[in-house]
């Protein structure tokens, strides 16, 4: 279809992507496929992780040019160490997101890329910020992302509740990706979740067979 | 379109918003930009549509009935530019009622798929037309058959199309069951298309539905205050 032109402009590999987040009772929860594309029809990499931790609780998850991605996720997690020494304490979320909105928006004419960046902090507990591609920084309960995310808009608006447990919120979150995956044929492979608590953090992976099925599989 | 004073193509930059004379509605042509949806269930079908056609940024009709009778118990739901489905449905509709003379009884809705499908699949690079076609036929009951852009045909038991059809095959594909009964389908075809208006600049308006079945036809409106809601508002 023509609406997939635009990742053919994008230079490289592209993450042709679904990623989310969502936040729970007590926590996030972020999410993506693992699949990497180069152009429409070649796989580049079928176990691609795009969970990057740039801080105990506070991952990113990537969208677009991996290249670009890689480089700002980086250069984010070097800064935020850097903040965190400096503040004698950890950092923020809304500092992450802010380090991440900074390099797009001053970036914006070379870089290709999208975040979602979600964590725990003492100050506000989970949180989940958006940083799109021109820069733009925003707060949201929930968030989808990647060229998957088109076909779950719809999914995801029916089923979200705020202040879901956690049980409720792993099963939206892979039941979002399973369905964006069946139908978006640059997202695939397994499924990787982080659960990110003030206890901890918690990394699952829901390989191929174990997705949940729907009513034409 | 205006003629008078020259317009200047985006890649030449103006030192005034020249083209700022021109609303955007004066050269676009009209399109249903739309979500338009059908679905089988034992004895009939729900089709739905949503109700906006627009020229460019313009909403040129609010109140659009997308949902084209083509015969006593056949129907099709358009999606695409406006005047090439008019036009598609005129004259499938003129050769249908044709056909059922000749034969002396009601046509089979897969006569008129495939009458929809050998014209847009002839003329496809002139036309731009995704057309559901949805019916009841004695021979085969209720049947859904899609004929997307490029002129293929093929019965699905729910079918989604237009540009709003994106945002909802996940909310299509895990809340579909096979055997729902006629409610249960009006409700999963009006939810699925307040979902895809909600997120879907070139769809909204109301909900327009039909029911074809072995009794007729039965139509329905819902209007915007009574559309479904989601928590997240």
């Amino acid at each position: 279809m023509d609406s997939h032109h635009s990742y053919s402009q994008v230079k490289g590999v592209s993450t042709g992507t679904t990623i989310l987040a969502v936040k729970f009772n007590g926590g996030v929860i972020i999410g993506s496929d693992s699949r990497a594309s180069m152009g429409e029809s070649y796989v580049s990499s079928k176990t691609i992780n795009k969970l990057i931790q740039v801080h105990d609780r506070i991952f990113c998850c990537i969208a677009g040019s991996l290249a670009d991605a890689q480089a700002v996720t980086k250069m984010a997690k070097f800064q935020l160490s850097f903040h965190s020494i400096q503040m004698e304490s950890p950092p923020l979320v809304k500092a992450a997101a802010s380090i991440m909105r900074e390099l797009c928006y001053n970036n914006k004419e070379e870089l290709q890329a999208g975040f979602i960046t979600a964590g725990w902090d003492r100050k506000k507990g989970p949180q989940i910020y958006v940083v799109s591609l021109g820069g733009m920084l925003l707060s949201q309960p929930f968030t989808i992302g990647g060229s998957g995310s088109t076909y779950i808009y719809g999914y995801v608006d029916a089923k979200f509740k705020p202040d879901m447990s956690l049980e409720e919120a792993i099963q939206f979150s892979t039941n979002a990706l399973a369905l964006a995956m069946g139908r978006d044929n640059v997202s695939g492979g397994v499924v990787h979740l982080v659960v990110i608590t003030e206890a901890e953090v918690k990394h699952v992976v829901v390989p191929g067979n174990k997705l949940p099925k729907f009513h034409d599989e | 379109m205006a003629t008078m004073l020259q317009k200047f193509p985006s890649s030449v930059s103006t030192l005034n918003d020249y083209n700022a004379l021109y609303p955007d509605w004066t050269q676009r042509e009209v399109s249903t930009g739309t979500t338009i949806m059908a679905v089988e269930f034992d004895g009939g079908v729900v089709m739905g549509a949503d109700s906006r056609t627009t020229t460019g940024a313009y909403i040129a009709n609010r109140v659009t009935d997308k949902l084209t009778p083509i015969h006593e118990r056949i129907f099709c739901c358009r999606s695409g530019s406006a005047a090439d489905t008019q036009a598609i449905a005129d004259a499938v509709t003129y050769q249908l009622g044709f056909h059922s003379i000749e034969l002396d009884e009601a046509p089979l809705v897969q006569t008129a798929a495939s009458l929809f499908r050998d014209m847009c699949y002839r003329y496809r690079e002139e036309l731009m037309a995704g057309i559901i076609v949805a019916g009841w036929d004695r021979r085969r009951g209720g049947q859904v058959y899609t004929v997307p852009v490029g002129g293929m045909m093929t019965r699905q038991p729910v079918s989604v199309g237009g540009s709003g059809s994106s945002y909802i095959y996940g909310f299509v594909d895990s809340n579909y069951k096979p055997a729902m009964s006629k409610e249960e389908c009006l409700k999963f075809t009006a939810e699925a298309l307040t979902l895809a208006m909600e997120r879907d600049g070139s769809s909204g308006g109301v909900v327009r539905l039909a029911v074809i079945s072995e009794q007729g036809v039965e139509r329905q409106v819902i209007l915007g205050n009574q559309l479904p809601k989601f928590s997240t508002v």
